[in-house]
């Protein structure tokens, strides 16, 4: 019996199949889960060519994190296909361009980054509350807001408050039984990575640094950890960030 | 099973003009996706995807930054095919 076997899960952010979430989803159906995908606007068509290729073709529901009615119909239209949900995995990041300038990133650019990257964990998290009247867990992913990154810049403020969203997260859901808990993975060529400019420098300090290593074409390890959380396996875990990165986050210099 | 360069062209022109609304016959081989057909990178993700579907074969996404022209799509897919 898989570790996910009999449970539903909303599942954001499949994109393409390096995409994170489709390993996530992958993992999830293989573990004996129910998936329900999201996409929005003009990706819709990409992420519903792409659900073909995971083992069960899911069903793929339209959510942009940023309109309050589709986060407000959410649930509704969630019932259309299960019954509740036992777990949500946030895999959701935007930024402009002008957001990967520190000195030079407008309040615009950095407002849209942290709405869409950080808030967003709230607005979903509330949005599948009423299907989760049984507890369930909420897992997103991170990349390690401790540092000042090359790069990666107001992305990287963003991605402080989304750590702080899931601590928050946890205060306020634990008391309903829905753990709250992020993976911070290391680099990985997704879609998303290679919007990001001057991505390769992180390859770099992952070669140098990670003691297990690192493989930036390989999204199962971070996936792997996603459906753990996910799982019943994480009883009393909350407000939690379990790295998946080779081991870099405990290295010095 | 490996198709023709005509049978790739005749199949590519119809994901690009279901994708875009672009006549299939403006697809032509010598054509730059983002300069004469004007294709943006969401579309052009969304005609790749398809690509790989209908051909049957994996297009790497370090390969779709050198596929510029629908020839070098067509010669991609066929040798991907062969």
């Amino acid at each position: 019996m898989g570790i996910l076997e009999g449970k539903k899960l909303l599942i954001t952010g499949v994109l393409m199949d390096s995409s994170i979430a489709f390993h996530v989803a992958k993992i999830a159906q293989q573990e004996g889960a129910t998936v329900v995908l999201t996409s929005f606007g003009r990706t819709m068509k990409i992420t519903q060519t792409i659900a073909k290729r995971l083992p069960e073709t899911p069903v793929v529901i339209e959510l942009d994190v940023s309109d309050q009615e589709h986060l407000d119909t959410l649930a509704d239209r969630l019932r259309e296909h299960v019954d509740g949900l036992d777990g949500v995995l946030h895999s959701i990041g935007f930024a402009p361009q002008g957001a990967f300038n520190f000195l030079e990133g407008t309040w615009e650019d950095v407002s849209t980054a942290v709405q869409i990257s950080a808030y967003s964990l709230k607005s979903l998290a509330v949005a599948c509350l009423p299907l989760m009247s049984g507890g369930g867990s909420v897992v997103g992913l991170t990349f390690d807001a401790k540092f000042a990154w090359p790069v990666y810049d107001w992305m990287g403020v963003a991605k402080a408050a989304f750590e702080s969203t899931n601590r928050y997260l946890a205060r306020d859901l634990g008391p309903k039984d829905v753990r709250c808990n992020l993976v911070a993975a290391g680099p990985i060529r997704t879609t998303a990575a290679k919007s990001i400019p001057g991505f390769e420098q992180f390859e770099k300090i992952w070669d140098d640094r990670a003691p297990l290593g690192w493989d930036v074409n390989d999204p199962e390890p971070a996936a792997k950890a996603c459906a753990a959380l996910l799982s019943d396996w994480f009883p009393a875990t909350t407000g939690e960030i379990v790295h998946v990165d080779g081991g870099v986050h405990a290295m010095g210099q | 099973m490996a198709q023709s360069e005509q049978e790739i062209l005749d199949g590519l022109a119809e994901i690009v003009n279901e994708e875009t609304g672009i006549d299939t016959a403006s697809v032509e081989m010598d054509k730059s996706f983002t300069e004469d057909l004007d294709i943006d990178s969401l579309s052009m993700m969304t005609i790749v995807v398809n690509a790989e579907e209908k051909f049957g074969v994996r297009i790497p996404d370090s390969e779709v930054k050198n596929l510029k022209t629908v020839r070098d799509a067509v010669t991609f897919i066929s040798g991907a095919q062969a």
